[in-house]
């Protein structure tokens, strides 16, 4: 067995150990203050369903920021899906970024445009032929329960709408790993939860999801795995978890 | 790059421009009044120097060699050159690379001319009481030039010739039309030189002012996974299409005014037409047309790429 071989194998291994997520002794200083994430290690496996939480300032966004590759660790190594994030070259980035769908509290839509081209936008700007846009964008439409509505234009729709569209954007392009920051964070009680339960149903179906979020009532009562965050390290991380009241 | 890519780009580009349809507005306006006054100087001075090449073309040297005294009035001191070294000589000038044309005159066929310039047609009757030719010896060379400049270096050639007796040239003339020559030049080249410069700023801030209203979009596509290129290629493609629309109107409304202009200077002023040659809107536009059209585009390119390097940091 080659030395390439030998180190490819310990590194497939070393993702099965640990997951399709991987920081490993992870800080990021930014050049002014203290740091914003200080020498954190966590694993997520294929699969699972994350909650992360933790005040302002803990460090949540520099996390997602980072396995965006927004940003690259000031220390240690951010691995996902098996590469190690500060060893891609810059003009690789946009094809990394295809395995990651993105949700964000202020959903990010055009809002010169309607539904079905939010949607269609991001397949194609990975250069998905038409005829396959036009068959992905509904089925993805049905699944977030919008399929009536992909003519409307977003600013005519309700936060909880203009977040499924949000989600089928992030969704259409079938990512491994959807990154929300905190997705129900502009929405009223009965929003959220259809976000989250839509969030669940996507995790059902194979998609590891990582989500950011204060929202106390929904991070207990699902029962998901939580990891919380203070001052840029993980306090706790617990299976079936809660929100840990840090006052 | 895909086909579908390559029409999305294409509509990109124009939904850029009328999206930020008035900073698009103004460009393509300063634009086309910039490549407007080019088009305008350009035709005025390929115009000019046409009516000073012309002129250029009249401007002669004449050159005089020694003769026997009792054969020459105007006689001097000198070798006297045989007939077939004077023949010699004639090809040594035709063979400079100044000179455009070369006319040997006789003696006879000079005082025939003179007779003819000062009587007209009835010289003979008039010249009559003439029994000999008082320019007899006179034989001589004219010699055009292809460039003026060049004229003094050719007569210091000419007079260092043994043989030559006289070289008759008008030093102003050709210093006025060699100087006009170079200050069109110049000034053409400093015009010309400001204009892009100012078009290619113009060019560079709508591109900015268009990032800038999309940053929203653009931050879009880079987090779902859009390539530098793909991001890039409608700003670029907006300032070509810019350059490219502000090079076509100017071209369009000169075309116009120029064979307005011929048409009107030819029916009104048609004195000026007998000794200014005008040239024809095809020869004017055959250089102004490409020249203009790749200046504008490549403005735009020059002007949306550099503005995309450095405000668009995907």
């Amino acid at each position: 067995m080659g030395k390439k071989e030998l180190s490819w194998r310990k590194r497939e291994q070393f993702i099965e150990d640990n997951g399709i997520i991987y920081l490993d002794n992870v800080s990021k200083v930014y050049s002014k203050g203290a740091p914003a994430i200080n020498g954190i290690t966590l694993g997520i496996g294929k699969g699972e369903f994350v909650f992360i939480v933790g005040d302002s300032g803990s460090g949540k966004s520099t996390l997602i920021r980072l396995l965006l590759r927004e940003l690259t660790a000031t220390d240690g190594s951010v691995y996902v899906m098996g590469r190690d994030l500060a060893k891609l070259k810059h003009r690789q980035v946009p094809k990394f970024r295809r395995n990651l769908g993105v949700v964000f509290q202020d959903f990010r839509l055009l809002n010169d445009r309607n539904v079905y081209e939010n949607v269609a936008f991001a397949q194609r700007i990975i250069e998905v032929p038409g005829k396959d846009i036009r068959r992905n964008v509904p089925t993805i439409l049905a699944t977030v329960g919008l399929a009536g509505k992909y003519k409307a234009k977003t600013r005519q729709l309700s936060g909880g709408e203009q977040q499924r569209v949000a989600l089928a954007r992030a969704l259409v392009n079938k990512p491994s790993i959807l990154l929300a920051d905190e997705p129900t964070g502009n929405l009223d009680p009965k929003n959220s939860w259809e976000i989250m339960t839509l969030l669940d149903e996507i995790n059902q179906s194979g998609t590891t999801v990582v989500v950011v979020t204060h929202n106390r009532e929904i991070v207990n009562a699902m029962h998901k795995r939580v990891v919380t965050m203070k001052r840029g390290i993980i306090i706790s991380d617990e299976e079936g978890g809660e929100y840990i009241d840090e006052d | 790059m895909k086909i579908s890519t390559l029409f999305y780009t294409i509509r990109q580009g124009f939904v850029n421009i009328f999206r930020n349809k008035w900073y698009s507005l103004a460009s393509i306006a300063t634009i086309a009044a910039c490549l407007f006054l080019f088009g305008l100087f350009y035709s005025v001075v390929m115009n000019f120097r046409s009516i000073v090449m012309k002129a250029e073309e009249g401007v002669s040297v004449t050159v005089f060699f020694h003769c026997e005294k009792d054969m020459c009035e105007s006689h001097t001191e000198g070798q006297i050159p045989s007939d077939i070294r004077i023949e010699e000589i004639g090809q040594l000038i035709a063979g400079r690379t100044e000179v455009s044309d070369v006319k040997f005159t006789s003696d006879e066929e000079a005082w025939e001319n003179f007779r003819r310039e000062k009587w007209g047609e009835n010289y003979e009757a008039y010249s009559k009481g003439y029994l000999e030719n008082p320019l007899e010896g006179d034989d001589s060379y004219e010699v055009f030039l292809s460039d003026v400049s060049l004229q003094s270096a050719l007569v210091t050639w000419l007079e260092s010739m043994p043989e030559v007796r006289k070289v008759n040239h008008s030093a102003l003339t050709a210093d006025t039309l060699s100087g006009a020559n170079m200050l069109i030049a110049y000034v053409s080249i400093g015009i010309i030189v400001i204009l892009l410069a100012v078009s290619i700023f113009l060019i560079s801030n709508t591109v900015a002012i268009g990032i800038a209203v999309r940053s929203e979009e653009i931050n879009i596509m880079k987090y779902i996974g859009a390539t530098d290129f793909f991001v890039r290629s409608p700003f670029v493609l907006e300032g070509m299409l810019i350059g490219l629309m502000g090079a076509a109107l100017p071209l369009w409304l000169i075309y116009g005014i120029y064979n307005y202009a011929l048409t009107y200077i030819a029916e009104r002023f048609s004195i000026l037409t007998s000794f200014l040659n005008f040239l024809p809107v095809n020869e004017v536009f055959g250089v102004l047309m490409p020249v203009s059209l790749i200046v504008g585009v490549g403005i735009g390119f020059l002007g949306s790429i550099v503005t995309v390097r450095k405000h668009l940091h995907v």
